[in-house]
């Protein structure tokens, strides 16, 4: 086919057709199996509709089937690049309307374990963030760090991704002998790392370039789309579930919520929501050491029966997990099986904007764009 | 050395000066049984979770006065959800709405008749909505009128049923995939 079209009204000369490309299901940089259909003008994207769902298990209707211990594994496949905070969302829920209360030590093992999987995530995300855009270097750094902090949740509970740690009362098993100060010196270590991540990274010329005023989602858009987490709080809005809708043991504990401040561009851009993660997984560092520092002694599982059957009733719980604010509408109706669960969680709302923030955006600046939300599939499609 | 300075601190940059503090649920309603008259049911409760229930039909408008009203602001859609309630005839839909200006909470709901499922779309009120109404189509089959985007999210297109209803039965198969597995256990056993 010739380039050179003729317009309609005889004008001569090189005209644009508008192209419609499918990105995904399977794709290296769409951070698990999801698909975009992009409408383009050459390399200027008009739209890009997500097409979800090859994830979906139907979770919320296993749960209605499996009863409330039963259902605790498969928190897991909810989100499983942070199991341990998806976990706590649904045994807190089981907890409230069963009137369950946890011992002390058990929240404290619940946070060392929620910060630990936090730090994960967010260092695969800032990982993945580099890759997605060429910078490979710094993706293999994060995965080895990352690599630490499976080996300390492995000794904690077995597995290292898909943790089924916690149960309704508490949690499955007490820290091994000595963990806190593996755990200890795994900060010491992590720390300086974080900066080396900064100074690799983070102010990279080109990495500025690709991301800086990228994509900017103002505060306005942010709210109405329901943006959670890291992806809100780079546009500006300082909430954090943990802060200010607070639960478990997180009040004892002093720590920043970083929000985006548009360093190197406009509030709300690519950049921050990178570095609002960046910050974040200091501010995880500091709850671990006041948590280590802190812990009581005593049992970490509350008396719950086998036969757990709370009464009827409905309840929201929050969760500040690391994609953020993940809210659990659960319903009991006295039996010993939920009537029904549904869970609204932070890659949902994020994959709902991509569609309008497409919209003249440059096709390279998609992966982008799904990184800097840090998407994961599963989570969407439940 | 490239560090990125701290991001500004807990008290700075701050968007909450106008922050009148939180209402709680009864006052809410009482401000939305003034407007909007028989519509707005008053306050019940579900043991741990207080709601009031409005019509389906003026959802959108109900939506559009949470939102827009200074002392409410209710900007941010949190939640959506839908329960069949065969017993009662009914799919509920509940929202769960937040102000991040004044940081408070409110729990909308909607019964609608389990034969013909409808409300108005509240897409226009917050965006979040297009895709949380989407999942509930999906899953419930809830028509919500004037939606602009009325599909399947999660499932296929051509799927039949919706999965969360409580009396939904799994077809034997989709496009010739079995979905029923046959197991040796099953089988009588071979002398």
């Amino acid at each position: 086919m010739s380039l050179e079209l003729e317009f309609d009204d005889g004008r001569e000369g090189f005209a644009t057709e508008e192209m419609t490309l499918n990105m995904g299901p399977q794709h290296p940089s769409t951070h698990g199996v999801l698909r975009f259909i992009i409408r383009a003008d050459g390399e200027v994207m008009r739209s890009a509709k997500a097409d979800v769902g090859f994830l979906h298990r139907s979770i919320e209707k296993i749960a209605e089937k499996v009863g409330w211990h039963g259902f605790m594994p498969y928190t897991d496949r909810v989100d499983y690049v942070a199991a341990m905070t998806t976990n706590q969302a649904w045994a807190m829920a089981a907890e409230v309307l069963g009137g369950v209360t946890v011992p002390r030590r058990g929240e404290y093992c619940r946070v060392i374990a929620a910060e630990l999987g936090r730090i994960c995530s967010h260092l695969l995300a800032a990982g993945a963030m580099g890759m997605d855009i060429g910078a490979i270097t710094p993706f293999t750094h994060a995965v080895r760090e990352r690599e630490l902090i499976n080996d300390l949740l492995e000794e904690l509970c077995g597995a290292r991704l898909t943790f089924n740690y916690m149960r309704i009362g508490g949690v499955a098993w007490d820290l091994p002998p000595g963990y806190p100060a593996k755990v200890l010196r795994f900060l010491d270590h992590f720390e300086p790392y974080v900066d080396e991540l900064d100074d690799l990274l983070s102010n990279n010329k080109i990495y500025i370039e690709r991301l800086a005023n990228v994509a900017v989602v103002t505060r306005e858009r942010a709210i109405a789309y329901t943006l959670v987490g890291p992806n809100l709080r780079a546009s500006g809005v300082r909430y954090d579930i943990r802060k200010h809708l607070p639960y478990s043991v997180y009040p004892e504990f002093e720590f920043d919520v970083p929000i985006g401040a548009g360093l190197h561009g406009t509030v709300g851009d690519c950049w921050d929501r990178y570095i609002v993660r960046l910050h974040e997984m200091r501010q995880s560092a500091k709850i671990l050491r006041q948590a280590l520092e802190g812990l009581p002694e005593g049992p970490v599982i509350a008396k719950v029966p086998r036969n757990f059957k709370p009464a009827a009733g409905e309840v929201h719980v929050h969760v500040e997990t690391p994609r953020g604010d993940q809210s659990w509408y659960v319903v009991a109706d006295g039996t010993e099986y939920p009537y029904r669960v549904h869970i609204r969680t932070g890659s949902f709302a994020a994959m709902s904007i991509i569609e309008e923030l497409s919209r003249g955006l440059m096709l390279a600046d998609l992966v982008a764009l799904i990184a800097s939300f840090d998407i994961v599939a599963p989570e969407v499609d439940r | 050395m490239n560090r990125t300075p701290t991001l500004p601190g807990p008290e700075e940059g701050e968007a909450g000066k106008d922050r009148q503090g939180p209402m709680n649920t009864a006052a809410i309603q009482q401000l939305l049984h003034e407007r909007f008259g028989a519509a707005v049911g008053p306050v019940e409760s579900a043991r741990l979770l207080e709601y009031v229930e409005v019509d389906g039909e003026i959802v959108d408008e109900i939506c559009l006065f949470l939102r827009d009203q200074p002392d409410l602001a209710f900007d941010c859609l949190n939640n959506l959800s839908g329960t069949d309630r065969p017993a009662r005839g009914k799919i509920q839909l509940t929202y769960e709405l937040f102000s991040y200006v004044h940081r408070h909470t409110f729990i909308l709901r909607v019964d609608t008749s389990r034969n013909r499922p409808e409300a108005k779309t509240v897409e226009n009120v917050w965006s979040a909505a297009n895709w949380l109404e989407r999942e509930i189509y999906d899953l419930l089959g809830v028509n919500f009128i004037g939606h602009s985007d009325l599909r399947r999210l999660l499932l296929p297109d051509d799927w039949v049923g919706h999965p969360l209803r409580k009396d939904y039965v799994e077809a034997p198969e989709y496009h010739g995939i079995s979905t029923v597995r046959e197991s040796i256990f099953n089988r009588p056993e071979r002398k």
